[in-house]
């Protein structure tokens, strides 16, 4: 049967072209991967190969002809012993292109799924699974440095592909000694100390988990998992998507992040709202040393890629922490620190106990606050932040980081989308300065929301 | 080119049915990649799309060699190490059209499909990227002492990335059981190889202790023997080895390249004197395989294409909840 060669499309972009030359005369034998004329596209001029073996047997457009629209009939190719005679020239161009929907966050596509990652992504709000916390009354008072560690020993003796990479993690026992100890309970094989090299481990450490295992890396700071930050992205939380759900990533990245006192610009930075950005990724940031090992325990326990957010100046910090092995906090709730009626102050990490005091101050002068920790910054515990709202209409949130296109934003566009009428006055963000941080000890002071900072906030907000 | 001579009859380097064999999977990658041409061409295949034609000896010799738990991953130039690791066209070619029957249901096209049950990680569309996944396979091979070696591809664009240094250093460090594969095509995207890489590709190993070797890409068999050495060193614990394949792509770097960073003259010399597909094909008939078999073989091949081509037409575009699928994992 003879075949139609079509007008090729030879770019992303191209929907017409001029058909310049034919390399070929009626008659030709030709072969697939000959060239067999020259077109002219949007970007360049293109060489046209035959992809059947045949004879050229009519050639239909001829050349000099401009603007010829892809999927054309230009040529017929004809098979051995078929005859020209034979062609039957098409009368029209068949359309082969299907216009594409355009999807916006509101499509009603009918879908009626429970599944609450989907529900969440669409940006429809759900009250998240509840946790009892009270139900783990059995605690020990020690470090956010020591609970970080113990999840990780625990989750490392309950599955043998949970294994801990990264600098200094090993012999050293840890640049902030969060690891101390793990070495000689598991041994070389499970806790590896890398060079300093971030970009390669962490690919490396992607593929490991693609290959089934379980790693967590840790980046000293997570100002050098800024050079890891592609396979972040485009590996780990990019792959379940692109593999159709066949491959996952179960990896939890974790460090210190945000500022820790008089290092500089280069190594004082909150990378929340640069990861919360990401869809296939979830955010997490622990507070308090009960935060730090529930939310790690369900970090490595998760089968997604977590971006596990701690704090240099949390680390040697005292909390009571339950020691149950099965104290696991679910990502994706948030917690309420302190009840109150008058305002809400949103806060995350370090600045949770900010917060904290500043809710103290505030009530010195007759303002209740009730003061929320996040524990997860992506999926947004958005259910306790506007039913907190409804409750006290007013709201400020509070974090380390810079204010545009930050977790506050996200904050007030959520407060502004679901809750307008609620509030009886605009949310106010305190933020970091809009500056790389300085060094000078009384420059970074002023860059740093203090707990006064968040009373003039809540007092604002309070038109008091 | 380490030699631009023509080949020489040789005695028989594998069994007739080795060397059959070894023709039809060379031959099954052009003619589906001559098809996905075509399919780009009628505004079937949107986006990138970048074939493998020339270098069809490369992944084909490799895979030859290779064991049942060994992975792999390569760049975006991947169509052929999916078929060659046992991919369905069919599969490929309906992620190519963006159709719910594709490996990635339509959601990942050209450079990103999976098969964790055929032990191919990934196409990747971030120039060397793939290679430290790669590493990432061979520290799970030895973490979980599988016996699995990692085939990590690359192109010699590829190589200039420092992640390639970094997972040089680490796997060499941990000797870990990595095949590092640079397919040196000449040409990064239209930068010649000598106008972006400093030295020898294939030595860039020696301050890390790695062995490396360079081999002729457009001849199967020194691929396959090369890799067959490689392959044994890694699996036995000494830890990663470097193999440099020379070869060359006729088409452009992606459709819409026009390649005029080289000459016509350049590409059809080695079309009709270096041709992977062809010297097989010569040795074939020296064998006294007559025209008729070998054009059986290749009516065969076409039949498939063109089914795969077909399927992937039929196939429906994915639903519109699938939008919303695949995010993130829902925890049981």
């Amino acid at each position: 049967m003879p075949t139609q060669i079509l007008m090729p499309a030879l770019s992303p972009t191209m929907t017409e072209g001029n058909l310049v030359k034919w390399l070929v005369a009626e008659g030709d034998a030709v072969e697939s991967g000959d060239v067999i004329a020259e077109i002219e596209t949007d970007k360049a001029t293109m060489e046209v190969e035959a992809v059947d073996d045949g004879i050229i047997g009519k050639i239909l457009v001829a050349q000099g002809t401009e603007n010829v629209p892809v999927n054309t009939p230009i040529a017929m190719l004809l098979e051995d012993g078929e005859d020209a005679s034979s062609v039957v020239i098409p009368s029209k161009v068949e359309e082969t292109n299907v216009e594409t929907e355009q999807h916006s966050i509101d499509v009603q596509d009918g879908d009626t799924t429970n599944n609450r990652d989907i529900l969440y992504a669409k940006g429809i709000i759900i009250e998240p699974v509840p946790f009892d916390e009270a139900a783990f009354s059995e605690t020990v008072n020690q470090t956010v440095r020591e609970a970080l560690r113990d999840a990780m020993a625990e989750e490392m003796r309950n599955d043998d592909r949970v294994y801990l990479m990264g600098e200094e993690v090993a012999e050293y026992q840890g640049a902030y000694k969060v690891s101390q100890g793990l070495l000689d309970e598991f041994g070389a094989r499970r806790v590896i100390d890398t060079p300093i090299t971030e970009h390669g481990f962490t690919g490396m450490a992607v593929g490991s988990a693609m290959n089934g295992l379980k790693p967590i890396v840790e980046f000293m700071t997570w100002n050098f998992g800024m050079q890891a930050m592609d396979h972040i992205i485009n590996s780990a939380a990019k792959t379940l998507y692109m593999a159709g759900g066949q491959l996952g990533c179960p990896i939890v990245f974790r460090g210190a992040n945000g500022a820790a006192s008089r290092v500089g610009a280069q190594h004082s930075q909150c990378f929340a709202s640069w990861y919360a950005h990401v869809p296939g990724l979830k955010v997490v940031a622990p507070w308090s040393g009960a935060d730090a090992k529930g939310l790690l325990k369900a970090a490595i326990r998760d089968p997604n890629p977590i971006i596990f957010l701690e704090n240099e100046l949390l680390y040697g910090e005292k909390f009571d922490v339950p020691v149950s092995d099965d104290f696991e906090i679910p990502i994706g709730r948030a917690k309420i620190e302190r009840e109150g009626s008058d305002v809400t102050i949103v806060a995350f990490s370090i600045m949770v106990g900010k917060s904290l005091e500043a809710a103290e101050m505030l009530a010195e002068q007759g303002i209740d606050a009730e003061v929320i920790n996040l524990r997860t910054i992506r999926p947004l515990d958005r259910y306790t932040i506007l039913e907190s709202l409804k409750k006290t209409n007013r709201i400020v949130s509070v974090e380390e980081g810079w204010a545009f296109a930050g977790i506050g934003a996200e904050i007030a566009a959520l407060c502004g989308e679901h809750a307008f009428d609620y509030m009886d006055a605009p949310l106010v963000r305190v933020c970091g300065a809009d500056v790389p941080m300085p060094y000078a000890a009384n420059l970074e002071d002023l860059a740093l929301p203090k707990p006064q900072d968040i009373v003039n906030a809540a007092k604002k907000v309070c038109y008091v | 080119m380490s030699s631009s001579k023509k080949q020489k009859t040789k005695p028989l380097p594998v069994s007739l049915k080795e060397l059959k064999k070894l023709y039809y999977e060379m031959l099954m990658i052009r003619r589906f990649e001559e098809k996905a041409g075509q399919l780009y061409g009628m505004g079937l295949i949107g986006g990138f799309c970048h074939l493998y034609i020339g270098q069809e000896a490369v992944v084909t010799g490799i895979n030859s060699v290779q064991k049942p738990q060994d992975t792999v991953v390569t760049s975006y130039r991947d169509h052929a190490h999916m078929l060659a690791c046992g991919m369905s066209p069919n599969g490929i070619m309906a992620e190519l059209t963006g159709r719910i029957d594709g490996y990635s249901r339509g959601k990942g096209g050209s450079m990103h499909m999976f098969s964790r049950e055929k032990g191919f990680f990934g196409g990747n569309g971030i120039v060397g990227a793939g290679t430290a996944i790669g590493a990432g396979l061979g520290f799970g091979h030895k973490y979980s002492g599988d016996g699995g070696v990692a085939i990590a591809y690359m192109g010699d664009g590829a190589s200039n990335q420092g992640q390639v240094a970094e997972c040089y250093n680490m796997t060499a460090l941990w000797d870990l059981p990595v095949l590092f594969v640079i397919e040196n095509n000449q040409y990064a995207m239209g930068t010649s190889a000598p106008r972006h890489a400093a030295g020898q590709l294939y030595r860039r190993g020696e301050g890390y202790g790695i062995p490396g070797e360079q081999v002729d890409g457009m001849d199967v068999f020194a691929v396959q023997k090369a890799a067959k050495q490689a392959l044994d060193y890694a699996r036995s614990g000494n830890g990663p080895y470097i193999l440099e394949v020379m070869t060359y792509r006729y088409r452009g770097h992606s459709m819409s390249d026009p390649a005029q960073y080289r000459s016509k003259e350049e590409v059809a010399s080695m079309k009709e004197e270096r041709d992977p597909i062809t010297q097989v094909k010569n040795m074939l008939q020296d064998q006294g395989v007559d025209d008729d078999a070998l054009k059986a073989m290749d009516k065969d091949i076409k039949a498939i294409v063109a089914e795969a081509a077909k399927f992937a037409q039929a196939s429906p575009e994915p639903e519109a909840h699938e939008l919303w699928t695949d995010i993130l994992v829902e925890r049981v």
